[in-house]
């Protein structure tokens, strides 16, 4: 059985004339051990589609859909068996960890609170645990008693790392882990979820806007556009031969790991990603594609096989190549 | 694959933490600069309170002393007299010079009303103002921190537009005026409803000791509380409710969301310690005010304390008392306001201790 | 030029208008103000100017509520609904004059400091943290008792007692307002000092302004009526807080005669609050971050 199966997940923001959908209708799968990257520019859907998994969008976001860890579905648990599978069954590393972080308590305690929460340790053995998570992740324990201010943006990452690994979960969700740092402690941070995950057999469902960062680090490639995901296949052939015109787009982005700048505009690409609330008819992506012909503005395209387990949704998939 | 304890990451590790050893040493003097810095301040800011205080009442149109005599014939004599007592008689700068001098020594003067040391007068009323505000402050503090929680959480809703829009009401009601109807509606008895308080003062003044006088008190203070409560709860409640406001999209709630907290655990221990800093600053600096406020609800409830002497004073007007007065609540101001600027560093990590 | 300034100026008021529309406290507000507005500007036609007569007083004193007068009538035997609406002049004059005196030398003192800077701007702003920190009514009061009795020493009590924070927003306004490069360019075309303070800070200060002086009339209403209560404001005109301490001091209290003195009460109440729900709205369209109205 698979890890985490989601089926055709829809989010919604708003609700009659003024909703927008954020994400239109997801199919994901991550095997046990494995390490999947999403990939898309901001304003996709991609960090809806991390909160959605654990059910942590404000309740004006309608879900729909199946969100199935390990075969039981999260959107119809009930609010105590949700709690129970937050971070003990699948925890989340937030991008910019300065405000995923609680600034007016220690580090210790913050990196405690899941095990204490989930009745995993009484509180001399989390203050245990805590500094071997500490050193783990390449800190000194005695770093426990330091507020977040007090640390470096790297080192509040590994925090953050740390106390993903608290609870021992089977699944970490990392919303851009590495974009807020410098280019030497993005490689740092990156090789550290490597290494922890292959140790513990965590698998890894890692969101990031650079399709290098994902290609370096995990196993298989999803990208997504406008609240869907257009591309998927192993990462390799994903990166190197991307069948879809955007996944081509994205690949040639970003030479290196790094660079912020290219976020929102990948090189080689006009325009800005549309507005979810407005959405163009067709394939959403052919007002910015280089490669789009006539019937791309009318007829939207499902996602068909360009390789061995590798789908794109593009008119040019299975016609040319 | 590589390690993360790389050579150049354990070395950053322990500069990071040698730096934190040596700021902690260095923000511990960092705060003794800032209470420093902040003490001085207070002392300028008391200074300025003396000065002005003498400047505003010797601007006074008229003759203080005649005004002290109550218009009633007096002979030229007598009033020199009288200004002589007063130091009235001496040239300007000789008087503020021998005012600061007594002012810094804690001599306020002598008032004209009593014929006592305004000194004396205001130690004398201090412990009731005290006890006054003090309980009432506590206790619109909490209520205000409480139902600003409450509003701020589920924003929006019935429950919040109803607790601001009460509050708000409340805030816009005279204070001296929500006493005069409780006293009729309470104290004097309407309708059905019969006297149920005392009408004012602060004891029945038949003899009780021990428990039996704390339970007298106590039955006097309801309703000067109330008043008081009732007027000042909306500040620190809309303070809260905006502070509290100005956290809910933080993401370290997501996180501790995510953590599969509760719901109240996730504002009890996480939201609400953070909306917390602005509004505990603001209660001190109400403190300040609520003993100024009180002015009218001693009055209107014959509360023995320096609101009450503060009323007394202007009828007259007792120039000495007045502005020995003045000098008092601005003074509690500036404290009030010291006691916040040197609380807050310690209260907030983020602020370098 | 002054066309397309006025026509983006007619904009940005449209714009407003729009967003206060959405704050419906604000609207009650604005409905209960411009009710009361309408009663205290027809006053004279509605009761006559003479229900303040003392001498010609139509009833006999501390009347209860009757038909004639439905509010009852005071110790002089005046009728208690005329003064009370004869009362609504005064209490929303003082309001109005003291709050616009009290954001008067606010924004003066703010786009000033903020303008020069420097060593200069620096002692007027400690100048203004010195007014923050003084307790305000004892201050007012205090002036009220050291000037002469009238309506004037009731505004300037209260107007210049009240005009640190006014000062202190402005300022900050006034600094982001020069940052922006037009600013420099102006100034670069050879406009001085006091072009730029004019023609540029001021219109752009001009919405932070207006929700201080409406969030200051309430407080100045409320002052007023503290004042009047103590005695300290002018003997010569019925004001809503002069009604009560007349109330007071005929005894209305020990007598139980709540007539007399609930309704200036809920009358000064309803202009405070009418007042404050209107700032409200006012700053939350200027700065929806503050939170007041979601």
């Amino acid at each position: 059985m698979s890890l985490l199966e989601v089926r055709d997940l829809k989010v919604t923001y708003g609700s009659g004339t003024a909703a927008v959908p954020a994400v239109r209708g997801v199919d994901l799968t991550l095997e046990p051990g494995t390490k999947l990257g999403v990939a898309g520019e901001s304003g996709c859907g991609k960090s809806t589609l991390a909160l959605a998994l654990l059910r942590l969008l404000p309740a004006s976001a309608r879900i729909e859909g199946e969100v199935l860890l390990d075969g039981e579905d999260v959107l119809a648990m009930s609010w105590g068996r949700l709690r129970a599978v937050r971070w003990a069954g699948a925890s989340i590393v937030f991008q910019g960890a300065m405000h995923s972080l609680n600034a007016v308590h220690r580090i210790g305690d913050q990196i405690a609170e899941p095990l204490l929460v989930h009745g995993r340790a009484t509180p001399a053995a989390a203050r245990k645990r805590v500094g071997e998570l500490l050193e783990h992740v390449g800190l000194p324990a005695t770093r426990a008693s330091a507020y977040p201010h007090e640390l470096s943006g790297g080192q509040r990452q590994r925090v953050m790392i740390a106390m993903a690994l608290a609870c021992d979960p089977r699944l970490i969700v990392a919303d851009e882990p590495t974009t807020a740092l410098d280019v030497m402690i993005q490689a740092q941070i990156l090789r550290l979820i490597e290494r922890l995950v292959a140790e513990q057999s965590i698998s890894l469902l890692m969101i990031s806007h650079d399709l290098a960062v994902l290609a370096d680090t995990c196993d298989r490639l999803a990208v997504m556009y406008a609240g869907r995901i257009v591309e998927e296949g192993p990462a390799r052939a994903v990166y190197e031969a991307a069948a879809h015109p955007y996944g081509r787009a994205l690949s040639s982005a970003f030479p290196r790991i790094g660079d912020p700048s290219s976020r929102r505009a990948p090189r080689g690409l006009p325009g800005d990603p549309p507005d979810p609330a407005d959405l163009p008819g067709g394939c959403t992506f052919h007002p910015r594609c280089p490669v789009a012909v006539d019937t791309c503005a009318e007829l939207d395209q499902e996602l068909r096989e360009a390789g061995a387990g590798h789908r794109a949704a593009c008119v040019h998939v299975g016609s040319t190549s | 694959m590589t390690t993360a304890s790389t050579p150049a990451d354990v070395a950053r590790a322990e500069k990071a933490r040698a730096a934190d050893g040596a700021s902690r040493t260095g923000s511990s003097l960092g705060y003794l600069r800032h209470a420093a810095g902040k003490l001085g301040g207070a002392l300028v800011s008391l200074l300025a309170v003396l000065v002005t205080s003498f400047f505003l009442f010797r601007i006074i149109p008229g003759d203080p002393v005649k005004a002290m005599t109550h218009g009633l014939p007096t002979s030229a004599e007598q009033l020199a007299t009288l200004r002589h007592q007063f130091g009235l008689d001496l040239p300007l700068w000789q008087q503020f010079t021998d005012y600061c001098a007594k002012a810094l020594s804690g001599d306020l003067g002598t008032s004209f009303q009593f014929r006592a040391p305004v000194g004396d007068l205001i130690a004398e009323k201090l412990p009731a103002t005290l006890l006054l505000t003090g309980v009432a402050v506590v206790i619109y503090s909490a209520l205000g921190l409480w139902l600003g929680t409450r509003s701020a959480w589920r924003h929006g809703g019935l429950g919040d537009k109803l607790n601001t829009g009460l509050a708000l009401t409340l805030w816009s009601v005279p204070s001296f005026w929500l006493g005069l109807l409780l006293i009729i509606v309470f104290s004097v008895g309407m309708g059905p409803v019969p006297g149920l308080f005392p009408t004012g003062g602060m004891e029945s003044g038949t003899g009780e000791t021990g428990f039996a006088y704390a339970l007298d008190v106590a039955h006097h203070l309801v309703l000067p509380v109330v008043t008081l409560v009732a007027v000042g709860y909306a500040q620190t409640l809309l303070v809260m409710r905006s502070s509290l406001l100005d956290e809910m999209g933080g993401d370290y709630l997501t996180t501790a969301r995510a953590k599969g907290l509760r719901d109240d655990a996730v504002r009890r221990r996480h939201a609400v310690p953070n909306a917390l800093l602005p509004t505990v600053t603001m209660v001190f600096i109400n403190l300040g005010h609520v003993a100024a406020g009180s002015i009218l609800v001693e009055t209107v409830f014959s509360w023995p304390g320096l609101g009450g002497l503060f009323y007394q004073a202007l009828s007259v007007p007792d120039l000495p008392l007045v502005q020995g007065l003045f000098v008092v609540f601005a003074g509690a101001m500036i404290l009030m306001n010291l006691i916040a600027d040197l609380l807050y560093p310690l209260l907030d990590p983020r602020v370098g201790r | 030029m002054t066309s397309l300034a006025w026509e983006r100026r007619k904009g940005s008021v449209a714009r407003f208008w729009t967003s206060y529309r959405t704050h419906r406290a604000g609207l009650y507000g604005l409905v209960g103000l411009a009710l009361i507005a309408l009663v205290a500007l027809a006053a004279p036609l509605i009761v006559g100017s003479d229900v303040q007569s003392v001498t010609e007083a139509p009833g006999t004193a501390l009347e209860p509520p009757s038909a004639e007068f439905p509010l009852g009538t005071d110790q002089f035997g005046r009728s208690l609904l005329g003064l009370l609406v004869w009362g609504a002049r005064v209490s929303l004059l003082v309001g109005l004059l003291a709050a616009a005196l009290s954001v008067a030398i606010g924004t003066l003192v703010g786009i000033v400091a903020g303008h020069y800077g420097g060593w200069f701007s620096t002692v007027v702003m400690r100048i203004t943290d010195w007014f923050l920190v003084m307790p305000t009514l004892v201050l007012a009061i205090v002036l009220a008792t050291v000037m002469s009795r009238s309506m004037w020493t009731v505004v300037l009590a209260i107007g210049v007692t009240s005009w640190p924070t006014t000062a202190r927003l402005v300022r900050a306004q006034t600094i982001a307002v020069e940052s922006r490069p037009y600013i420099e360019r102006a100034t670069a075309l050879g406009g001085g000092h006091r072009h730029v303070m004019t023609r540029h800070v001021l219109p752009n200060v001009m919405p932070l302004v207006l929700a201080q002086t409406t969030l200051g009339i309430s407080t100045a209403i409320l002052t007023e009526a503290t004042l009047a209560f103590l005695g300290l404001g002018d003997p010569t005109v019925v004001s809503w807080g002069g009604m009560l301490q007349d109330a007071r001091e005929a005894g209305a209290v020990s007598s139980g005669h709540w007539w007399y003195l609930a309704p200036p009460g809920i009358a000064i109440a309803l202009v405070a609050l009418a007042f404050t729900l209107c700032g409200r709205a006012v700053e939350s369209v200027l700065n929806p971050k503050l939170g007041v109205g979601r």
